[in-house]
């Protein structure tokens, strides 16, 4: 259950494009068709699966505070943590450059779709930051950080196909001059992304019916103003915090 | 501008309007989206990534001459990261609080692809001093445009400023809330920094025809 929860939430809830804006740069830049923006996701899925788990592995036996133990207790108040940032980099570059080298000799077919898409993918932000997501929310088994990695990486490739599908057709519609390309692309992202917020509900079904129970408590006519308006005061604040959480 | 030639102030002044990073050249879009919904916040980044490649394309202009072109992004990739984390550190230390909302931001000024970028396009070809002036162009182009966004979100989202309410008090009906006023809770949402960039670069191309796409 834990497993298809995560996967769920990575795909739909916490999509990497829309509630946390990784990989736009190249969200942006390669989503003019549809046949290169499939290319570009499926690499994405692909590293994202290959260096979320090693980097897991890497934070929970080197980085972390404590994480040395295994060499010895004398080891026990090391913290590494500083150093992830450079860590983390370093792996996925390495990693992406490995995967080049074996899918082109194992696969030419694979690394003529993919491959052009690999070294651009060491600098797309949407792979690290499934490492340093990874780190902070606390992933807690190998198993759940492939399943993060993978998650996520669907999420992205999702975004940029619907985008690029909405690009193509979007070329045909009389947009204002001035907001051709870069500037629809931008408003469009943002009313998926309203869309994408729906799936939030998705998980929380829990604390709404908390909600409402709350609500019932009103009691006399002339308090029910002040109790509708604290509650206003209090859901502003939700959602202010809701979004923080998720930025 | 005495102290600069034409040209060299140009290397500022233009990533300003018409060649500004993140509206013109689409680079590092990431941040300015995701931090932007408080203005601290977005000034904090700016200042971060000014200082990030600012030094950094003085250290790969220094070292442009000895960087194998093969491993070339290796070692940009360690010369931000190394800068990267003196940031982190320092934000730590100094505004811890700030630097838990910035969380895996800050980490990720070393992907955002306005510094590599830069590298590429500017640092691995001039010298030093232009590539300072460059870099700090450059972040503050993107700058300008992290704080307009930060601006607006927080302001009509919760109706403060740098955290200090301008418009009046929601709670006790003072200043704009007087008039029925009421904060746009939705400004503060992810979706609506996607929907006010597309704003800004609307009004920047309907300003200046020449910078208007064919498609």
């Amino acid at each position: 259950m834990e497993h298809v929860e995560l996967f769920f939430k990575s795909i739909f809830i916490d999509n990497m494009v829309f509630a946390t804006f990784l990989g736009m740069c190249s969200y942006l830049a390669v989503s003019k068709k549809v046949s290169t923006a499939v290319g570009l996701g499926a690499a994405v899925i692909f590293v994202l699966a290959v260096t979320v788990p090693l980097n897991w592995l890497l934070d929970q036996y080197i980085l972390k505070e404590g994480a040395l133990t295994w060499l010895g207790p004398e080891y026990a108040e090391y913290d590494l943590s500083f150093l992830s940032f450079i860590m983390f980099i370093a792996t996925i570059a390495t990693m992406v450059q490995l995967v080049e080298i074996i899918v082109e000799k194992f696969s030419p077919s694979l690394y003529n779709s993919l491959g052009i898409f690999l070294p651009l993918i060491a600098v797309n932000c949407a792979i690290l930051g499934g490492s340093l997501f990874m780190q902070s929310r606390e992933i807690a088994t190998l198993g759940l950080a492939l399943n993060y990695g993978i998650g996520s990486g669907i999420g992205w490739f999702l975004a940029i196909v619907a985008i690029a599908a909405i690009r193509e057709k979007i070329r045909y519609s009389s947009v204002p001059p001035a907001l051709r390309g870069l500037g629809i692309t931008f408003i469009v992202t943002g009313l998926m992304a309203i869309g994408f917020m729906s799936f939030g509900g998705m998980l929380t079904g829990g604390d709404d019916a908390k909600k409402e129970e709350k609500k019932e408590v009103v009691i006399s006519e002339p308090v029910k103003e002040e109790v509708k308006e604290l509650q206003k005061e209090e859901d502003t604040k939700e959602i202010a915090e809701n979004t923080k959480e998720i930025e | 501008m005495g102290l600069l030639s034409k040209k060299d102030a140009k290397l500022i002044t233009d990533p300003f309007a018409d060649n500004n990073p993140i509206t013109i050249q689409v680079l590092g879009i990431c941040s300015a989206l995701a931090i932007t919904a408080e203005l601290k916040a977005s000034l904090v980044m700016s200042i971060s990534v000014l200082f990030v490649l600012g030094v950094g394309n003085v250290v790969i202009s220094l070292m442009r001459n000895i960087i194998p072109s093969k491993i070339r992004i290796i070692v940009q990739l360690i010369v931000v990261a190394t800068l990267v984390i003196i940031v982190d550190l320092v934000l730590k230390a100094f505004a811890y609080e700030l630097s838990k909302t910035l969380g895996a931001f800050i980490g990720l000024i070393i992907t955002n692809c306005i510094i590599m970028g830069r590298f590429e396009a500017f640092a691995l070809g001039n010298g030093p001093w232009r590539s300072f002036l460059d870099g700090i162009g450059n972040a503050l182009g993107y700058g300008v445009i992290l704080i307009i966004v930060g601006f607006f979100r927080e302001l009509l989202g919760a109706g403060t400023l740098f955290g200090i309410p301008v418009l009046g008090d929601p709670i006790e009906k003072t200043g704009l809330y007087a008039y029925g006023y009421e904060n746009n809770g939705f400004m503060l949402l992810a979706p609506m920094a996607l929907i006010v960039v597309g704003i800004i670069i609307w009004v920047q191309r309907s300003r200046n025809k020449a910078l208007i796409e064919e498609h």
